[in-house]
């Protein structure tokens, strides 16, 4: 499923303009970047949690020298589906 | 950032929509979203990330409080992958 799928999946339901949905699909999605990209949590009930993780700094290897390398600090983004979600999948 | 304060954000950057629409579009985009993952399906959303079902198979796990042997099903968890452009704005 792509974001156009979204978009179809949507527009099916609720008879708005498609170009309309578009729009505002677009905006949801990069207002949530936004979010995350200043650092906010962004809760979505029903759906899931994104968190934004600080980490350190930590010596690796680079697998095909072998050689000594730091990975240097970064954010990462990890998802916590909602029970909800994990239900629905688990549906038989 | 809740989904509420998701929908007041996006509804300001909107013209064609009042709150009450783009409560319904935003609800709409994760509905598509879940029923998506439940019916097993990959989704992406460039510039986001994308999400997968990951399927666990069944062991044998231990109640921890009273360290008892009980058999855990099979099941179907998300999986989350953050995109590149996502990926970059966290670490600006």
């Amino acid at each position: 499923m792509t974001k156009a799928e979204i978009v179809e999946n949507i527009f099916e339901k609720v008879g708005f303009m498609k170009k309309d949905v578009g729009e505002v699909v677009d905006l949801v999605f990069e207002t949530i970047k936004d979010a995350l990209a200043s650092g906010e949590q962004v809760k979505l009930s029903g759906f899931g949690t994104f968190t934004v993780k600080q980490k350190r700094p930590r010596r690796g290897r680079n697998p095909q020298t072998g050689g000594d390398i730091t990975i240097t600090a970064r954010k990462v983004l990890s998802f916590k589906s909602s029970h909800i979600m994990r239900d629905n999948m688990n549906r038989k | 950032m809740t989904k509420s304060e998701l929908i007041e954000k996006v509804s300001e950057k909107v013209k064609n929509f009042a709150t009450k629409d783009v409560e319904i579009i935003v609800n709409s985009v994760f509905d598509s979203m879940s029923e998506g993952l439940a019916k097993g399906e990959r989704i992406e959303v460039r510039g986001f990330g994308s999400f997968k079902v990951k399927e666990r198979g069944a062991r044998k796990g231990r109640n921890p409080k009273t360290g008892e042997a009980i058999d855990v099903l099979a099941k179907k968890v998300p999986f989350f992958k953050v995109g590149k452009e996502l990926k970059e704005m966290m670490n600006k």
